[in-house]
């Protein structure tokens, strides 16, 4: 989960590494307090779950309370990729000598955390990377062992600093890795990482990001910051199709199921499953011209009603008329209880099962018996003999009307 | 009423059984079974979970219980 | 032969009383698994299918004569999942097959890390484990003995896939088509795995069994991009077909939203399937676009001339 900036800072304060003093305002009037405080000019950010903010306009420097307000009031009222602001920053505009960057990530190849530092700061660190690879100082450090100084002096010495820079620098980097392992961070960033005129260093900016499994453990600092448990931080906000499957999830903890629609623009139904097998339906759909209204994941054998509740979701969404029920083969999941949950979301909306569900292709456990059910609501149904694109390829050709055509159609390469 | 896919059917034999109504309640792993005080309650809107297991039919004695597959003719679990 | 696993590995599954790990101790079994005993804290001097259960990995060793299982399955909730997993390792396991999912990567990273110094090795977490065909399974992979036996045929295809529920399919798959699997390895969905395609590669290479291997990969991550490197930088006997799922997420609309796994996600330039697909095949790895083209693409490469020299 992503924390914003305001958090970010939060965090980065709270494990004794120097920011600004900066406020956050979730009104105008609240702006133009905090600026008056502040007493000199200042820098309005927008809080905003995603990137490229200062190119979107949220970012406003301002030099008195009246104008900071001004622009905390446009700011609040500005979407950014497709999210609105929480509120905003108001930061005490700084007189910096020099911008560096410092950051630490995982490496999944190495398992270990990474620890990055660049005297270029202020910029995209990928850039830095390509362009002046020797102003990029990089890592590892054990998970086992606990992080000493020495690790991070020999980060920032590789990118070329010296001096009463690289001293002051080092504890920073230091408590920046115990930030990212004692909180479990997926990414821990802080760009630009500025020196001020007066040679100290404070964090301008903070990006962090917490890994979710680890939320349970973290409750206390998430509590301390007043994020809910529900307060899940998605790329995107959630349709109410994912809504509504979350919902039916949640209600039965027997089996998992998800679905997701956002980039979707389809009128094909997909009721997939696992987590591997959705990927492959999805594309196999796709690669024959089909057209999904939705991504979905069915695994972990689910009740009935689960299967029900997924298949109905698919349903009642705007266009959609068939549903592909599709699977590779299952070893837990059970097939005849998959295809009870369909057939009774069918019904339930007053639809016929055999013209509503375009194709059912679920090999595997308690087959023959999904297969009697299939049978006696005649749905056309298939096993492992027909592979998972010839399946989506059934289920897409199902849709053009005449038959004939659409069998060639699937048939072109 | 039955459900789409499942019916059970309780004899009239064991029906008020008090002490199998609760060996039923605990058995049906997707609670089928309710234990009444007239003894053994089906619930209705759980029929359809049934997984087949057949455990009902081995805890009520020997024609007691039958589980019925309407989609297969009616065949039945039973003993 | 086989790799990691052969008819004489003894293992134990720690959480033994919880009730995915009743059914995959059962499956195991059935399949010819030889299970010594498992572990559940507090439950000591019960059975699961006529396995003892202990309250430490130390008593079974004990209960053993002193003799230290080759293996551990492990299927414990998340929270309990790295001491559980220390304790195997510092009771001299070698080999710890991870079936929990959403566990933390610090976690992870630390088993990993304890493993590497122990010289053991770690499969999963997010797994289904692995199984060879006709002789033995450690995890719930192919599901019941019966399920198991009839996707999975003894030959000469090594399979390893991000997709516990795909590794099945693709060895159904080849089996159909007579090749069959030597070994199959379902290596994990997560960020950060125990054993990944390059890491497993030189097993298969020194298996006389295997004559070529299939890979089921997916964007998110840099594993795909580790094999690559290996192919390339080792003069490998074993040609390699890989399958790419989740092209779909190559979408600018679906950047950042994770799929299927917890390591599915599209967050950098390189870990899209475009990038990863190019990357593959500039080292010699076709990618194929079906699940059923798969045989055919094996066995081209079986009969290449570049494979034969």
């Amino acid at each position: 989960m992503r924390f914003y900036e305001y958090e970010s800072r939060r965090l980065v304060e709270a494990a004794g590494i120097p920011v600004t003093d900066y406020g956050f305002a979730q009104t105008a009037e609240e702006a133009r307090k905090i600026a008056q405080e502040i007493g000199g000019p200042t820098v309005i950010k927008s809080q905003v779950l995603s990137g490229g903010r200062m190119k979107a306009g949220g970012v406003q420097f301002a030099d008195t309370p009246d104008e900071a307000a001004r622009h905390a009031e446009a700011i609040l009222q500005l979407e950014i990729g497709g999210h609105m602001p929480r509120g905003v920053l108001v930061d005490p505009k700084a007189q910096v000598k020099q911008e560096y960057y410092a950051s630490v990530v995982w490496d999944g190849t190495a398992k270990k955390p990474l620890l990055l530092f660049s005297d270029m700061g202020g910029v995209d660190i990928e850039e830095v990377a390509e362009h002046h690879p020797e102003h990029v100082g990089r890592g590892h450090f054990s998970n086992l062992l606990p992080f000493s100084d020495f690790q991070a002096k020999q980060v920032i010495a590789a990118a070329g600093v010296t001096g009463r820079e690289l001293t002051r620098l080092t504890p920073i980097l230091a408590r920046l890795a115990g930030l990212f392992q004692d909180r479990d961070m997926t990414l821990a960033e802080i760009n630009p990482l500025a020196q001020l005129e007066d040679g100290s260093f404070v964090a301008l900016d903070a990006h962090m990001e917490m890994e979710d499994e680890a939320r349970p453990r973290q409750k206390a600092v998430l509590a301390e910051l007043g994020i809910a448990d529900d307060d899940v931080r998605e790329v995107h906000e959630p349709s109410p199709f994912e809504t509504k499957v979350g919902a039916v999830d949640a209600a039965d903890h027997r089996g998992v199921i998800q679905g997701k629609d956002t980039g979707f623009h389809g009128n094909l139904g997909l009721v997939i499953g696992a987590g591997g097998g959705s990927l492959t339906l999805t594309d196999a759909v796709r690669s024959h011209g089909g057209d999904p209204a939705n991504y979905s994941e069915i695994g972990g054998n689910p009740s009935v009603a689960k299967a029900c509740g997924l298949a109905k979701a698919v349903l009642e969404k705007d266009g959609v008329e068939k549903l592909a029920v599709m699977m590779s083969i299952v070893s837990n999941t059970r097939v005849d209880i998959v295809a009870r949950g369909v057939i009774k979301a069918c019904l339930e909306l007053g639809k016929e099962p055999s013209e509503t569900i375009a194709i059912f292709r679920i090999p595997g456990a308690w087959e023959e018996e999904g297969f009697k059910i299939l049978e006696r609501y005649g749905i056309d149904y298939c096993d492992r003999s027909i592979s998972m694109h010839e399946a989506a390829r059934r289920a897409v050709a199902s849709f053009q009307e005449d038959p004939a055509e659409a069998e060639a159609e699937a048939a072109r390469p | 009423m039955a459900g789409i896919f499942i019916d059970v059917e309780v004899s009239d034999d064991v029906r008020g059984d008090c002490e199998l109504a609760k060996k039923l309640q605990e058995a049906c792993p997707v609670d089928i079974y309710a234990a009444a005080q007239e003894g053994v309650e089906v619930v209705e809107q759980n029929l359809d979970e049934c997984i087949l297991c057949g455990l009902c039919v081995e805890t009520a004695p020997p024609g007691g219980v039958r589980v019925l597959k309407l989609y297969d003719g009616g065949a039945a679990l039973e003993r | 032969m086989s790799i990691l696993i052969d008819e004489d590995t003894t293992f134990i599954v720690q959480g033994i009383t919880g009730r995915e790990a009743v059914n995959l101790t059962r499956e195991c079994l059935d399949y010819g698994s030889k299970i010594v005993g498992g572990v559940t804290p507090g439950r000591k001097g019960r059975e699961v299918h006529g396995v003892p259960v202990f309250d430490t990995v130390e008593q079974v060793v004990e209960h053993n004569g002193g003799r230290v299982p080759d293996g551990s399955v492990v299927t414990v909730p998340p929270a309990f999942t790295k001491d559980a997993v220390l304790e195997a390792i510092e009771n001299g396991i070698k080999l710890v097959v991870i079936v929990t999912e959403r566990i933390p990567r610090r976690d992870v990273a630390q088993m990993v890390e304890l493993a590497g110094m122990r010289g053991a090795r770690i499969i999963g977490p997010n797994c289904l484990g692995l199984v060879v065909p006709g002789v033995a399974k450690m995890g719930g992979i192919g599901g019941p003995a019966r399920n198991t036996a009839q996707a999975y045929q003894t030959g000469s295809v090594g399979v390893m896939s991000r997709s516990g529920g795909m590794t099945t399919e693709i060895s159904s798959t080849l089996t159909a088509a007579g090749l069959g699997v030597s070994t199959a390895i379902s290596i994990g969905g997560d960020a950060i795995i125990g054993s990944t395609y390059a890491e497993l590669m030189p097993l298969y290479e020194a298996d006389e069994q295997t004559e070529a291997i299939v890979i089921y990969t997916e964007p998110g991550g840099r594993m795909e991009a580790q094999l690559a490197e290996w192919r390339i930088e080792n003069d490998s006997r074993l040609p390699i077909v890989a399958f790419m799922a989740g092209r779909f997420m190559d979408d600018e609309e679906m950047k950042g939203m994770s799929f299927g796994h917890a390591g599915t996600i599209v967050e950098g330039k390189e870990d899209t399937a475009t990038e990863k697909i190019a990357r593959l095949e500039s080292a010699g790895i076709p990618v194929v676009e079906r699940i059923d083209a798969i045989p055919d693409a094996v066995k081209q490469q079986l009969s290449s001339p570049r494979n034969e020299s």
